[in-house]
Protein backbone atom coordinates (compact mmCIF):
# COMPACT_ATOMS: atom_id res chain seq x y z
CA UNK A 1 0.00 0.00 0.00
CA UNK A 2 1.44 3.46 -1.03
CA UNK A 3 2.70 5.79 1.80
CA UNK A 4 1.49 9.25 1.78
CA UNK A 5 3.65 12.29 3.07
CA UNK A 6 2.50 15.74 4.49
CA UNK A 7 3.99 18.46 2.28
CA UNK A 8 3.73 21.07 4.79
CA UNK A 9 5.52 18.79 7.93
CA UNK A 10 7.21 15.19 6.20
CA UNK A 11 5.20 13.12 8.90
CA UNK A 12 4.66 9.98 6.70
CA UNK A 13 1.52 8.27 6.54
CA UNK A 14 2.15 4.64 6.06
CA UNK A 15 -0.92 2.43 5.59
CA UNK A 16 0.54 -0.88 7.88
CA UNK A 17 0.85 1.15 10.48
CA UNK A 18 -1.98 3.22 10.29
CA UNK A 19 -2.94 6.10 13.09
CA UNK A 20 -4.49 4.15 15.66
CA UNK A 21 -4.34 7.32 18.57
CA UNK A 22 -6.60 9.12 16.52
CA UNK A 23 -9.22 6.63 14.99
CA UNK A 24 -7.19 4.90 12.14
CA UNK A 25 -6.66 1.52 12.54
CA UNK A 26 -3.44 -0.21 11.25
CA UNK A 27 -3.84 -1.87 7.71
CA UNK A 28 -5.77 1.25 6.48
CA UNK A 29 -5.43 2.24 3.33
CA UNK A 30 -5.05 6.00 2.15
CA UNK A 31 -8.34 6.33 0.40
CA UNK A 32 -10.29 4.66 3.06
CA UNK A 33 -8.87 7.23 5.95
CA UNK A 34 -12.03 9.79 7.06
CA UNK A 35 -11.57 12.47 5.18
CA UNK A 36 -11.76 15.00 8.18
CA UNK A 37 -8.42 13.18 9.57
CA UNK A 38 -5.81 15.57 10.25
CA UNK A 39 -1.81 15.31 10.37
CA UNK A 40 -1.16 14.31 13.76
CA UNK A 41 1.91 16.53 13.84
CA UNK A 42 0.84 19.94 12.09
CA UNK A 43 -2.80 19.59 11.97
CA UNK A 44 -3.24 20.30 7.96
CA UNK A 45 -5.67 18.15 6.01
CA UNK A 46 -5.73 15.07 3.42
CA UNK A 47 -5.60 17.55 0.49
CA UNK A 48 -1.94 18.68 1.70
CA UNK A 49 -0.76 15.20 1.82
CA UNK A 50 1.17 13.67 -1.34
CA UNK A 51 2.36 10.01 -2.20
CA UNK A 52 5.66 9.15 -1.34
CA UNK A 53 7.26 8.34 -4.34
CA UNK A 54 9.94 5.58 -4.41
CA UNK A 55 13.38 6.57 -4.64
CA UNK B 1 28.79 46.07 19.08
CA UNK B 2 29.81 42.94 17.39
CA UNK B 3 31.47 40.08 18.86
CA UNK B 4 34.14 37.40 17.13
CA UNK B 5 32.99 33.81 16.98
CA UNK B 6 35.46 32.57 15.39
CA UNK B 7 38.22 34.32 12.77
CA UNK B 8 35.55 36.48 10.38
CA UNK B 9 32.55 34.99 11.95
CA UNK B 10 30.77 37.54 13.79
CA UNK B 11 27.60 38.41 15.91
CA UNK B 12 25.85 41.06 15.06
CA UNK B 13 22.71 40.98 16.45
CA UNK B 14 20.91 42.95 18.70
CA UNK B 15 20.20 42.92 22.25
CA UNK B 16 16.33 43.51 23.11
CA UNK B 17 16.40 44.63 27.12
CA UNK B 18 13.23 45.69 27.11
CA UNK B 19 10.51 42.56 25.72
CA UNK B 20 8.61 41.13 28.57
CA UNK B 21 5.93 39.69 26.38
CA UNK B 22 7.08 37.73 23.80
CA UNK B 23 3.52 37.06 21.76
CA UNK B 24 2.59 35.35 25.09
CA UNK B 25 6.10 34.32 26.58
CA UNK B 26 6.76 36.14 29.77
CA UNK B 27 10.24 36.70 29.08
CA UNK B 28 11.31 38.17 32.17
CA UNK B 29 14.79 38.54 30.99
CA UNK B 30 14.74 40.16 27.89
CA UNK B 31 15.48 38.34 24.39
CA UNK B 32 18.06 38.69 21.95
CA UNK B 33 17.90 38.27 18.08
CA UNK B 34 21.27 36.71 16.89
CA UNK B 35 22.31 37.44 13.22
CA UNK B 36 26.29 36.76 11.92
CA UNK B 37 28.41 37.45 9.15
CA UNK B 38 30.87 35.62 8.07
CA UNK B 39 33.54 37.10 5.84
CA UNK B 40 34.91 34.84 3.45
CA UNK B 41 35.22 35.10 0.00
CA UNK B 42 31.32 35.07 -0.54
CA UNK B 43 30.29 37.65 2.70
CA UNK B 44 27.35 35.62 4.32
CA UNK B 45 24.86 37.47 6.61
CA UNK B 46 22.78 34.33 8.51
CA UNK B 47 19.44 35.31 9.61
CA UNK B 48 18.58 38.89 10.08
CA UNK B 49 16.88 40.40 13.39
CA UNK B 50 13.16 41.89 14.71
CA UNK B 51 11.88 44.45 12.43
CA UNK B 52 12.69 47.64 14.22
CA UNK B 53 15.91 46.80 14.87
CA UNK B 54 17.21 46.72 10.70
CA UNK B 55 19.29 49.94 11.40
CA UNK B 56 20.95 48.44 14.24
CA UNK B 57 22.01 45.63 12.40
CA UNK B 58 22.80 47.46 9.27
CA UNK B 59 25.33 49.49 11.05
CA UNK B 60 26.70 46.24 12.93
CA UNK B 61 27.15 44.98 9.90
CA UNK B 62 28.65 48.49 8.36
CA UNK B 63 31.54 47.91 11.33
CA UNK B 64 32.82 45.18 9.35
CA UNK B 65 32.14 45.09 5.81
CA UNK B 66 29.91 47.33 3.32
CA UNK B 67 26.45 46.06 3.27
CA UNK B 68 27.02 45.80 -0.89
CA UNK B 69 29.75 43.54 -0.13
CA UNK B 70 27.44 40.72 0.97
CA UNK B 71 27.17 37.81 -1.07
CA UNK B 72 24.43 35.52 0.65
CA UNK B 73 21.95 36.75 3.55
CA UNK B 74 20.86 32.77 4.35
CA UNK B 75 17.01 32.64 6.11
CA UNK B 76 17.19 29.70 8.02
CA UNK B 77 13.35 30.90 9.50
CA UNK B 78 11.10 33.30 7.97
CA UNK B 79 9.11 34.03 11.39
CA UNK B 80 8.91 37.99 12.18
CA UNK B 81 11.52 37.80 15.23
CA UNK B 82 14.32 36.89 12.89
CA UNK B 83 12.82 37.88 9.16
CA UNK B 84 11.03 40.87 10.49
CA UNK B 85 14.22 43.40 9.12
CA UNK B 86 15.12 41.41 6.02
CA UNK B 87 13.14 43.88 3.69
CA UNK B 88 15.19 46.30 4.90
CA UNK B 89 18.26 44.13 4.72
CA UNK B 90 17.44 42.88 1.55
CA UNK B 91 17.85 46.72 0.15
CA UNK B 92 20.63 47.66 1.52
CA UNK B 93 22.69 44.73 0.79
CA UNK B 94 21.96 45.36 -3.08
CA UNK B 95 24.13 42.68 -4.40
CA UNK B 96 22.84 39.76 -2.43
CA UNK B 97 21.07 36.49 -2.44
CA UNK B 98 18.88 35.17 -0.09
CA UNK B 99 19.59 31.84 0.49
CA UNK B 100 16.38 29.46 1.57
CA UNK B 101 14.95 26.80 1.23
CA UNK B 102 11.50 26.26 -0.56
CA UNK B 103 9.13 26.76 1.63
CA UNK B 104 10.87 29.59 3.33
CA UNK B 105 11.15 31.25 0.47
CA UNK B 106 6.53 30.63 0.23
CA UNK B 107 6.60 31.84 3.21
CA UNK B 108 8.80 34.75 3.30
CA UNK B 109 6.68 35.57 0.33
CA UNK B 110 3.74 35.23 2.21
CA UNK B 111 5.32 37.87 5.05
CA UNK B 112 6.72 40.43 2.86
CA UNK B 113 6.83 41.78 -0.76
CA UNK B 114 9.65 39.21 -1.80
CA UNK B 115 9.05 39.92 -5.80
CA UNK B 116 11.92 41.62 -6.31
CA UNK B 117 14.37 39.44 -3.97
CA UNK B 118 17.25 37.23 -5.63
CA UNK B 119 16.81 33.90 -3.95
CA UNK B 120 18.71 31.11 -4.14
CA UNK B 121 16.46 27.80 -2.96
CA UNK B 122 18.95 25.29 -1.79
CA UNK B 123 17.74 21.84 -0.62
CA UNK B 124 17.96 19.23 2.27
CA UNK B 125 21.80 18.14 2.94
CA UNK B 126 22.98 20.90 0.15
CA UNK B 127 26.65 22.30 0.28
CA UNK B 128 27.40 25.58 -1.16
CA UNK B 129 31.11 26.95 -0.90
CA UNK B 130 32.03 30.51 0.21
CA UNK B 131 35.51 30.49 -0.23
CA UNK B 132 37.22 28.58 2.67
CA UNK B 133 34.11 27.86 4.91
CA UNK B 134 31.39 25.21 3.55
CA UNK B 135 27.95 25.93 4.52
CA UNK B 136 25.53 22.45 4.58
CA UNK B 137 22.11 23.08 5.22
CA UNK B 138 19.85 20.63 6.79
CA UNK B 139 16.18 21.07 7.20
CA UNK B 140 14.75 20.61 10.43
CA UNK B 141 10.74 20.93 9.32
CA UNK B 142 8.95 21.71 12.67
CA UNK B 143 11.63 22.45 15.03
CA UNK B 144 9.82 24.49 15.18
CA UNK B 145 8.30 25.97 12.10
CA UNK B 146 7.75 24.02 8.50
CA UNK B 147 10.10 25.77 6.65
CA UNK B 148 12.76 25.87 9.69
CA UNK B 149 16.46 25.06 8.73
CA UNK B 150 19.96 24.78 10.53
CA UNK B 151 23.26 25.83 8.65
CA UNK B 152 26.11 23.98 9.46
CA UNK B 153 29.83 25.23 8.94
CA UNK B 154 32.06 21.82 9.32
CA UNK B 155 35.33 23.69 9.05
CA UNK B 156 34.44 25.67 11.81
CA UNK B 157 32.65 22.84 14.21
CA UNK B 158 29.72 25.56 14.15
CA UNK B 159 26.32 24.75 13.88
CA UNK B 160 23.60 27.76 13.67
CA UNK B 161 20.79 26.25 15.03
CA UNK B 162 18.65 28.90 14.74
CA UNK B 163 15.47 28.54 17.63
CA UNK B 164 17.23 25.33 18.75
CA UNK B 165 19.15 25.51 21.64
CA UNK B 166 17.52 29.25 22.36
CA UNK B 167 17.14 31.53 25.20
CA UNK B 168 15.34 34.38 25.82
CA UNK B 169 18.26 35.90 28.03
CA UNK B 170 19.36 39.28 27.00
CA UNK B 171 22.93 39.53 28.49
CA UNK B 172 25.78 42.09 27.65
CA UNK B 173 28.04 39.24 26.71
CA UNK B 174 27.48 36.62 23.74
CA UNK B 175 29.08 33.18 25.19
CA UNK B 176 27.36 30.63 28.01
CA UNK B 177 30.47 30.74 30.15
CA UNK B 178 30.54 34.49 30.30
CA UNK B 179 27.25 34.39 32.32
CA UNK B 180 25.81 32.21 35.15
CA UNK B 181 25.15 28.37 33.69
CA UNK B 182 22.53 27.53 35.69
CA UNK B 183 20.44 30.90 34.47
CA UNK B 184 21.35 30.01 31.15
CA UNK B 185 20.41 26.20 31.00
CA UNK B 186 17.30 27.74 32.79
CA UNK B 187 16.04 30.10 30.10
CA UNK B 188 16.81 26.74 27.73
CA UNK B 189 14.31 25.14 29.53
CA UNK B 190 11.57 27.66 29.59
CA UNK B 191 12.41 28.50 25.59
CA UNK B 192 11.91 24.69 25.04
CA UNK B 193 8.70 24.04 27.50
CA UNK B 194 7.09 26.70 25.36
CA UNK B 195 8.26 26.72 22.13
CA UNK B 196 9.60 23.27 21.32
CA UNK B 197 7.94 20.79 23.61
CA UNK B 198 5.25 19.36 21.55
CA UNK B 199 8.28 18.57 18.75
CA UNK B 200 9.90 16.07 21.27
CA UNK B 201 10.25 13.27 18.65
CA UNK B 202 11.48 15.14 15.82
CA UNK B 203 14.15 17.15 18.38
CA UNK B 204 14.92 13.60 19.68
CA UNK B 205 15.23 11.85 16.29
CA UNK B 206 16.96 15.18 15.19
CA UNK B 207 20.00 14.63 17.97
CA UNK B 208 20.16 10.60 16.74
CA UNK B 209 21.13 11.82 13.46
CA UNK B 210 23.13 14.94 14.23
CA UNK B 211 25.51 12.41 16.29
CA UNK B 212 27.26 12.19 12.99
CA UNK B 213 28.00 15.93 13.06
CA UNK B 214 30.88 17.38 14.82
CA UNK B 215 30.07 20.07 16.87
CA UNK B 216 31.85 22.13 18.94
CA UNK B 217 29.97 25.93 18.72
CA UNK B 218 26.57 26.04 18.73
CA UNK B 219 24.95 29.86 17.26
CA UNK B 220 21.17 29.74 17.83
CA UNK B 221 18.77 32.77 17.06
CA UNK B 222 18.48 33.68 21.26
CA UNK B 223 20.44 34.08 24.04
CA UNK B 224 24.04 32.94 24.31
CA UNK B 225 26.18 30.99 21.92
CA UNK B 226 27.26 27.72 23.46
CA UNK B 227 30.82 26.55 23.38
CA UNK B 228 31.88 25.21 27.13
CA UNK B 229 28.77 23.98 28.02
CA UNK B 230 27.44 21.90 24.61
CA UNK B 231 27.57 18.64 25.94
CA UNK B 232 25.20 20.10 28.56
CA UNK B 233 22.89 21.75 26.40
CA UNK B 234 22.55 18.53 24.17
CA UNK B 235 21.94 16.22 27.55
CA UNK B 236 19.19 19.02 28.39
CA UNK B 237 17.05 19.19 24.84
CA UNK B 238 18.09 14.94 24.75
CA UNK B 239 16.22 14.48 28.24
CA UNK B 240 13.05 17.15 27.29
CA UNK B 241 12.48 15.73 23.82
CA UNK B 242 12.62 12.21 25.44
CA UNK B 243 10.25 13.50 28.02
CA UNK B 244 12.05 12.52 31.11
CA UNK B 245 9.93 12.88 34.31
CA UNK B 246 11.81 14.48 37.25
CA UNK B 247 10.73 13.14 40.73
CA UNK B 248 8.30 16.43 40.64
CA UNK B 249 4.17 17.49 41.42
CA UNK B 250 2.43 20.22 40.68
CA UNK B 251 -0.69 20.99 42.53
CA UNK B 252 -2.77 23.90 40.20
CA UNK B 253 -5.70 24.95 41.10
CA UNK B 254 -8.58 27.41 40.90
CA UNK B 255 -10.92 28.42 43.37
CA UNK B 256 -13.63 31.68 44.31
CA UNK B 257 -14.22 31.00 47.71
CA UNK B 258 -10.76 29.22 49.14
CA UNK B 259 -12.73 25.57 49.18
CA UNK B 260 -10.61 24.23 46.38
CA UNK B 261 -7.97 26.25 47.59
CA UNK B 262 -8.21 24.19 50.62
CA UNK B 263 -8.74 20.92 48.73
CA UNK B 264 -5.27 21.71 46.97
CA UNK B 265 -3.15 22.95 50.42
CA UNK B 266 -4.30 19.11 51.85
CA UNK B 267 -3.09 17.76 48.34
CA UNK B 268 0.10 19.28 48.69
CA UNK B 269 0.65 18.94 52.49
CA UNK B 270 0.32 15.24 51.76
CA UNK B 271 2.46 15.22 48.79
CA UNK B 272 5.32 16.71 50.68
CA UNK B 273 8.29 14.46 50.86
CA UNK B 274 12.15 14.81 50.96
CA UNK B 275 13.11 13.51 47.52
CA UNK B 276 9.47 14.94 45.68
CA UNK B 277 9.87 18.86 44.25
CA UNK B 278 6.07 19.61 45.10
CA UNK B 279 4.80 22.97 43.31
CA UNK B 280 1.39 24.47 44.77
CA UNK B 281 0.18 27.43 41.95
CA UNK B 282 -2.80 29.23 41.90
CA UNK B 283 -3.73 29.67 38.32
CA UNK B 284 -4.69 33.18 38.25
CA UNK B 285 -0.83 33.56 40.32
CA UNK B 286 1.21 32.08 37.84
CA UNK B 287 1.99 32.60 34.17
CA UNK B 288 1.29 29.98 31.37
CA UNK B 289 5.00 30.36 30.59
CA UNK B 290 5.90 29.05 34.53
CA UNK B 291 3.38 26.26 33.89
CA UNK B 292 4.71 24.93 30.85
CA UNK B 293 8.14 24.84 32.17
CA UNK B 294 6.94 22.97 35.52
CA UNK B 295 5.01 20.53 33.50
CA UNK B 296 7.81 19.93 30.81
CA UNK B 297 9.41 18.04 33.63
CA UNK B 298 6.98 16.95 36.10
CA UNK B 299 5.92 13.51 37.16
CA UNK B 300 1.94 13.98 37.90
CA UNK B 301 -0.38 16.43 38.63
CA UNK B 302 -3.20 17.25 40.98
CA UNK B 303 -5.31 19.79 38.72
CA UNK B 304 -8.56 21.46 40.62
CA UNK B 305 -11.38 24.18 40.05
CA UNK B 306 -14.54 25.33 41.55
CA UNK B 307 -17.50 25.14 39.55
CA UNK B 308 -18.78 27.88 37.94
CA UNK B 309 -21.67 27.80 35.54
CA UNK B 310 -22.05 24.20 35.57
CA UNK B 311 -17.99 23.83 34.17
CA UNK B 312 -14.59 24.20 34.99
CA UNK B 313 -13.20 28.05 35.87
CA UNK B 314 -11.90 29.96 32.67
CA UNK B 315 -8.69 30.26 33.94
CA UNK B 316 -8.23 26.42 34.62
CA UNK B 317 -9.54 26.12 31.09
CA UNK B 318 -6.96 28.25 29.66
CA UNK B 319 -4.00 26.97 31.15
CA UNK B 320 -4.91 23.58 30.35
CA UNK B 321 -5.51 24.56 26.44
CA UNK B 322 -2.00 26.26 26.27
CA UNK B 323 -0.50 22.94 28.17
CA UNK B 324 -2.50 20.47 26.01
CA UNK B 325 -1.50 22.63 22.74
CA UNK B 326 2.04 21.80 24.13
CA UNK B 327 1.71 17.89 24.38
CA UNK B 328 3.69 16.53 27.30
CA UNK B 329 3.90 13.03 27.37
CA UNK B 330 4.03 10.36 29.70
CA UNK B 331 2.23 12.28 32.78
CA UNK B 332 -0.06 11.15 35.45
CA UNK B 333 -2.54 13.09 37.55
CA UNK B 334 -6.17 13.45 39.00
CA UNK B 335 -8.86 16.20 39.34
CA UNK B 336 -10.41 17.94 42.19
CA UNK B 337 -12.63 20.92 43.31
CA UNK B 338 -15.59 21.92 44.83
CA UNK B 339 -19.59 22.28 43.92
CA UNK B 340 -21.86 23.90 44.91
CA UNK B 341 -25.39 22.33 43.54
CA UNK B 342 -24.52 21.06 40.03
CA UNK B 343 -20.92 19.37 40.03
CA UNK B 344 -18.86 20.15 37.04
CA UNK B 345 -15.55 21.73 37.62
CA UNK B 346 -13.16 18.70 38.85
CA UNK B 347 -15.60 17.06 36.05
CA UNK B 348 -13.97 19.26 33.49
CA UNK B 349 -10.89 19.13 34.26
CA UNK B 350 -10.66 15.37 34.47
CA UNK B 351 -12.02 15.19 31.10
CA UNK B 352 -9.18 17.83 29.95
CA UNK B 353 -6.97 15.01 31.48
CA UNK B 354 -8.08 12.44 29.73
CA UNK B 355 -7.88 14.32 26.62
CA UNK B 356 -4.14 14.78 26.94
CA UNK B 357 -4.01 11.18 27.61
CA UNK B 358 -2.64 11.62 31.25
CA UNK B 359 -2.72 8.58 33.02
CA UNK B 360 -5.74 8.98 35.21
CA UNK B 361 -5.05 8.21 38.99
CA UNK B 362 -7.98 8.15 40.54
CA UNK B 363 -11.66 9.63 40.01
CA UNK B 364 -12.34 13.05 40.71
CA UNK B 365 -11.85 14.23 44.40
CA UNK B 366 -15.00 16.37 44.89
CA UNK B 367 -16.59 18.89 48.00
CA UNK B 368 -19.78 20.21 48.11
CA UNK B 369 -19.14 23.93 49.80
CA UNK B 370 -16.67 23.61 52.40
CA UNK B 371 -14.56 20.54 52.13
CA UNK B 372 -15.50 18.24 55.30
CA UNK B 373 -12.25 16.29 56.92
CA UNK B 374 -13.00 13.55 55.12
CA UNK B 375 -13.00 15.33 51.99
CA UNK B 376 -9.63 16.39 52.74
CA UNK B 377 -8.06 13.39 54.39
CA UNK B 378 -8.90 11.96 50.82
CA UNK B 379 -7.27 14.73 49.77
CA UNK B 380 -4.07 14.23 51.88
CA UNK B 381 -3.71 10.72 50.90
CA UNK B 382 -3.67 11.67 46.95
CA UNK B 383 -1.17 13.81 48.02
CA UNK B 384 1.12 10.92 49.27
CA UNK B 385 -0.14 8.99 46.59
CA UNK B 386 0.85 10.69 43.49
CA UNK B 387 4.08 12.04 45.47
CA UNK B 388 4.98 8.05 45.14
CA UNK B 389 4.28 8.40 41.59
CA UNK B 390 6.26 10.73 40.80
CA UNK B 391 9.35 9.23 42.83
CA UNK B 392 8.38 5.75 40.60
CA UNK B 393 7.98 7.32 37.40
CA UNK B 394 11.35 9.24 38.00
CA UNK B 395 13.38 6.03 38.91
CA UNK B 396 12.60 4.69 35.09
CA UNK B 397 14.58 6.64 32.03
CA UNK B 398 11.83 6.92 30.15
CA UNK B 399 8.27 6.02 31.22
CA UNK B 400 6.11 4.15 29.85
CA UNK B 401 2.60 5.44 30.88
CA UNK B 402 -0.55 3.40 30.08
CA UNK B 403 -3.68 5.33 30.25
CA UNK B 404 -5.43 2.57 31.99
CA UNK B 405 -5.10 3.32 35.34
Amino acid sequence: MKLYVCDVCGYVYDPEEGDPENGVPEGTPWKDVPADWVCPECGVGKDDFSPLEDD
Amino acid sequence: MTTALRNNIDWVGYVDWNVRDFHGYEALRGATYNSYLIRDEKNTLIDTVKGPYATNLLENIAKLVDPAEIVYIVCNHAEPDHSGSLPKIVEACVNAEVVSNEKCRQTLSQYYDASGWKFKVVKDHETMSIGKRTLHFVNTPLIHWPESMFTYVPEEKLLFSMDAFGQHYATSRRFDDQNPKEIALEEAKIYYANIVMLYGKRVAKLLDEGGMLDVEMIAPSHGVIWRSYVKEILEAYHNWATYRATSKVIVLYDTMYHSTETMADAIYEGALHPDVDVKLFNVRKTSLTTLATEFLDCAAVAVGSSTLNMGMMPMIAAALTYIKGLRPEGKAGFSFGSYGWTRGGAEGVDAFLKEMKFQILLEPIISQFRPDTSVLDKCREAGKMISEKALEMSAIPQAEISSEP
